[in-house]
């Protein structure tokens, strides 16, 4: 009987995982052929066995991890001369490895690490390591030398000075006890470790967005939309407003979107069991980027109802919550509809991904100035790319189209959002 | 040296030139190679005349190709021949780095101690002279960082006479950092100088109060500074390093214990120096003997600046040392 | 203006042909052997095989002679053997014992043995050219006719110091044969990505150097492209380049997935395969048959085995001696 164990392959690999198994109990095998494809986490390779036979037993099953050296299957080996190879020996888990060359040279006690200055410290003095010394041998009271060194440190002529007159009670702070050296400083509070939250949080987005392409069939569409109505309204509207209640132009496109949906209402809702259940409410969720990365889309309720300034406060305090971590759920699984707006990020279209059960996704890009054509004239207008990423399921191009056409048109008549 | 020796007038570039002068005749295998040793008669002067004397086999002008020519020295030392290697610069010795650090460096031990490299490189290093940030490096400390090579800093016209022929001698390889300032220095030496051991720091003053530790060219400025401090009452030792790797721990423990103070200067960047190295063994060997923290004067952390008042104010000065030593012992510099 | 590869004379001397092949097995055999020793963590860190490219170094080192001398990469178990590095000593080398020809301290990428000059096992891609310069620069100084055979990668061309080598060769007229074994890779790189001109021995050429492709599939033509640039190379005419245009059909390194790859374009060139080709050459000559083939893989198999035996056997350094070969017989820092 044969062993295959898990081999090395590659300098740093310490476990590996049998993503597929290409022989099962019974294939007859010969060396050099390709038996399963492991995954080491640098990179997935397909892996030959060097005897020749047949497979009795698969011990590791595909998608479980094991360390490098174990046992794998087992092969009954037909008398061929394969050498006596070393991996006859199954006792060959772990890799041999020479006797760490441990570090020789003499380990001194760990270095507290220290201060480099010794601030606010105003009850110890300073001594340096040499009038300790002296202080000890000429058995000198260090709680009575005056220290003329830098920051008053004593220093050996301090001590022998000392030493010759007559001692007087120094004013000076207690120094009991020799000090022990350098104080340890209090061990840091270990830190919360936000990397570990943030790779946990990519994980759940990886998974979600995963999960979105793999169930959601996403068709696309964009559209480019003349903004120059409505930032003009917008700075007027501004003007008018004190500093504290004025509207960020993203509210506008909020507010486009939610009235749209009451024209194409098969953007406004949820994919469940398999049919498309539209919804009364328009809660638009908005994509907002967490500081360490990742992004989150709590809903903004009934935008289609709410006034401008409404939909800012509320804009501003979930942008604030996000930032703390303080959502409620409802605010999580509530959205209808979302939209994403990356236009502060330099981008001047984006094609999202739908967060499910959701059908639709509505992109805002960057406004740029573009050349554009209107009536019979050509000029330079602030252009905005809106874009559609909708659930075929439950939409079509040309519903979605009108939707966009909707969206369009409604930020022409900004007076009116 | 006998005191009724002969002396003569000599600067430290004709010292130089003498030693390698001195090695090409003695031994057959030596040969000199780099950028412009030959026909230019060498970048500082060095090696004028050497070329009418010994022919172009044996001072060997290089294209620039000092990746090429630095190994093919490593490829001549191990294969019988002794050849002084010269980078023009330490700025330079850059494009070579993987030839001395991949190669000879670990070639003897790679090959479990088959195959010795008995190189010498020579190399100019140090600022000073308004040649700015591409051109003023130095990195002799940051050389000394690699295990299996030798590193040495002649400062004074002995040393630049007498470490040539002993590096050659020795069969591993062995960095010579002669600073940029140093060439003109003149002074008297004595007429049979020659090879001197290259493993041992020297006190070049003897003192009482503190140590000022240095190396190559601010040298110097510290026995300069050392004159000025004498005449304040403090009576400063100057021990020069001479060899930076290895290091000459016993000298520096020793000279540190009898002075109780420290202050090591090095024309190198400040973080991550020779300077930092010495002064964790100052600590680690002669704690209970120190008065006061150990000081560094470095080079200030800035590419050098070509303005002179920008670069001498980057540099280590002698007021600089002065200042740091009044201040160490009490007064207000 | 390609050059057309060298192709070889069909006709070869019956017993010559059959060592061919014997030195290739030879090299297969080994190389199948430490792959799997690898897999079972027996040889560890970085292991890159020869597999597919055995023609080369089998050709090539036969224009060798005791005296010359061999850089080579960290791709070089294949010329260690063949330059008589023995079985032995290179696989307890691998398993880092120190009976090894480095004594453990270089494992599979830097095998030197000095006694057949052997000089590396170099692992610095293009690092070992200026060696080989440097080695044959001492050999003509010293009025030696000795020809050092540097090998090296299609990866070195890109790298500074192969135009600096390559200039300084034929400039001052080196005895070097450079053996570029061109296997179109870089790790991952392809050739026709990293080159504008993939033609290397036009490259080449264009340092006023004598040049030739060479068909590194065949071990006949290797081998007679080699003597015939040896003999130009020993004469004194300076230096020659060879491209030996080969193929590995294993990854860069045990393991890389091979992504840069087509799987296909590895197929193609494993119907060229060195041994199978020359093999059923020499089967259709009626020179051999399957018994002598057979008693060729058999004693190569013993060899391998008394190889693995004596690894297994082997000791390990003990860690005192770990600094032993910082500095020879000196003091260390």
């Amino acid at each position: 009987m044969a062993d295959f164990l898990m081999p090395s392959l590659g300098a740093d690999m310490e476990a590996g995982t049998v993503l597929q198994w290409l022989v099962k109990p019974g294939d007859a095998v010969k060396r050099g052929d390709i038996v399963a494809v492991i995954d080491t986490e640098k990179a997935t390779i397909e892996v030959e066995i060097f005897q020749t036979g047949v497979i009795q037993k698969i011990l590791v099953p595909e998608g479980e991890k094991v360390p490098v050296g174990t046992l794998l299957a087992v092969l009954a080996v037909d008398g061929e001369v394969a050498a006596a190879a070393p991996e006859a020996k199954p006792a060959v888990r772990a890799p041999i490895v020479p006797a760490p060359a441990a570090p020789t040279p003499p380990v001194a006690p760990p270095i507290v690490p220290q201060p480099a200055r010794e601030v606010a410290a105003p009850h110890r003095a300073r001594i340096s390591p040499l009038a300790m010394r002296v202080a000890m041998e000429l058995k000198v009271d260090l709680a009575t030398v005056k220290g003329t060194g830098p920051e008053g440190a004593i220093t050996k002529a301090d001590v022998e000075r000392a030493a010759k007159a007559p001692p007087t009670p120094a004013p000076a702070p207690r120094v009991a006890a020799p000090i022990e050296g350098p104080a340890p400083a209090a061990p840091p509070k270990p830190v919360v470790a936000p990397i570990d939250r943030s790779a946990a949080m990519r994980k759940v987005i990886a998974a979600a967005m995963a999960r979105s392409k793999r169930e959601i069939p996403h068709y696309y569409l964009g559209n480019h939309i003349d903004m120059s109505k409505a930032m003009g309204w917008l700075q007027a509207e501004n003007l008018k407003r004190p500093v504290t209640e004025r509207l960020l132009y993203s509210v506008l496109l909020l507010k486009a979107v939610a009235l749209a949906t009451h024209e194409i209402p098969e953007m406004n809702g949820f994919w469940i069991d398999g049919a498309f259940k539209p919804s009364e409410a328009v809660h638009v969720g908005v994509a907002i980027s967490i500081r360490r990365g990742g992004l989150i889309a709590p809903a903004i309720h009934d935008v289609d109802k709410k006034s401008l300034g409404e939909i800012m406060l509320s804009l501003r305090d979930l942008v604030k919550r996000v930032r703390a971590g303080v959502l409620r759920s409802s605010e999580i699984a509530d959205a209808t509809i979302t939209v994403t707006s990356l236009g502060d990020n330099g981008v001047e279209s984006v094609f999202g991904v739908i967060y499910p059960p959701q059908v639709a996704l509505v992109g805002f890009g960057k406004i740029v100035e573009r050349p554009w054509a209107s009536g019979a004239m050509v000029g330079a207008r602030p252009v905005m790319m809106a874009s559609l990423s909708g659930d075929h399921r439950a939409s079509d191009g040309h519903r979605g189209a009108l939707f966009l056409a909707a969206i369009e048109r409604l930020l022409q008549e900004p007076e009116k959002l | 040296m006998s005191p009724d020796s002969q002396k003569v007038r000599i600067t430290y570039r004709e010292a130089m030139r003498q030693a390698i002068r001195d090695a090409l005749i003695r031994d057959p295998r030596v040969f000199l190679m780099g950028e412009d040793v030959g026909a230019y008669g060498g970048c500082y002067a060095v090696s004028k005349g050497l070329l009418e004397e010994f022919g172009p086999e044996r001072i060997r002008d290089t294209p620039l190709s000092e990746s090429a020519f630095v190994g093919a020295g490593i490829g001549a030392a191990m294969n019988g021949m002794r050849p002084i290697v010269e980078i023009m610069t330490v700025n330079f010795s850059l494009l070579a780095l993987d030839q001395i650090v991949n190669n000879a460096a670990t070639i003897l031990h790679m090959s479990g101690g088959q195959i010795n490299i008995p190189l010498v490189i020579r190399m100019t290093t140090g600022a000073g002279r308004q040649l700015a940030a591409q051109h003023s490096h130095s990195l002799e400390g940051w050389y000394a960082h690699i295990p299996c090579i030798k590193v040495l800093a002649p400062a004074t016209l002995e040393d630049a006479r007498g470490m040539l022929w002993t590096a050659l001698e020795d069969p591993d390889p062995v960095l010579i950092f002669e600073h940029g300032t140093l060439y003109n220095m003149e002074g008297e030496m004595a007429a049979d100088a020659g090879a001197v051991e290259i493993s041992k720091a020297a006190v070049r003053r003897a003192g009482t109060d503190v140590s000022l530790i240095t190396y190559g060219g601010t040298l110097g400025k510290t026995i300069e500074a050392a004159e000025q401090l004498a005449a304040s009452g403090v009576d400063a030792e100057v021990v020069d390093l001479r060899t930076l790797r290895p290091l000459d721990t016993e000298t520096i423990l020793d000279s540190v214990t009898r002075t109780h103070r420290a202050v090591i200067i090095d024309e190198g960047w400040r973080s991550g120096s020779i300077s930092a190295e010495i002064s964790a063994r100052i600590m680690e060997g002669a704690f209970y003997e120190l008065d006061l923290p150990v000081e560094r004067i470095c080079s200030a952390e800035v590419p050098m600046p070509y303005a002179k008042h920008l670069e001498d104010a980057a540099l280590p000065q002698a007021s600089t040392i002065v200042a740091t030593v009044t201040r160490m012992m009490g007064g207000h510099g | 203006m390609a050059l057309q590869p060298t192709i070889a004379t069909p006709n070869v001397d019956a017993g010559h042909a059959i060592a061919l092949l014997r030195d290739m097995v030879r090299i297969r055999r080994f190389e199948e052997k430490a792959a799997e020793l690898y897999s079972a963590s027996k040889i560890r860190g970085f292991l890159h095989l020869y597999i597919g490219e055995e023609a080369v170094a089998v050709g090539a080192m036969r224009a060798l002679g005791p005296e010359d001398a061999v850089v080579a990469t960290y791709r070089e178990h294949g010329h260690a053997l063949l330059r008589g590095v023995s079985a032995d000593s290179i696989m307890a080398e691998m398993y880092g014992k120190q009976e090894g020809c480095s004594r453990g301290r270089g494992g599979s990428m830097h095998l030197f043995d000095a006694r057949v000059r052997f000089y590396g096992g170099n692992a610095i891609v293009g690092g070992g050219l200026p060696l080989a310069i440097g080695i044959a620069l001492a050999d003509k100084l010293q009025h030696h006719q000795r020809v050092t055979a540097c090998f090296f990668g299609d990866g070195a061309v890109a790298e500074g110091e192969f135009h600096e080598c390559m200039n300084l060769a034929a400039q001052w007229k080196l005895p070097v044969l450079l053996c570029c074994e061109n296997n179109l890779y870089a790790m991952g790189t392809a050739l026709r990505r990293a080159q504008s001109q993939t033609d290397l021995s036009l490259k080449a050429a264009a340092y006023e150097m004598a040049s030739w492709p060479v068909d590194g599939m065949d071990v006949v033509a290797c081998e007679q492209a080699a003597q015939r640039a040896a003999l130009a190379v020993r004469s004194g005419e300076g230096p020659c380049f060879l491209e030996f245009r080969t193929y590995r059909f294993r990854a860069h390194s045990m393991y890389d997935p091979q992504l840069y790859r087509d799987k296909r374009e590895v197929e193609e060139w494993k119907k060229r395969d060195p041994i199978a080709t020359f093999r059923s050459r020499l089967t259709t000559q009626g020179v051999l048959d399957d018994a002598s083939m057979k008693r060729i893989e058999d004693e190569v198999a013993l060899e391998i085995e008394k190889a693995i035996a004596f690894a297994e056997a082997g000791t390990w350094e003990p860690t005192k001696d770990l600094a032993r070969f910082a500095y020879s017989g000196k003091k260390p820092a």
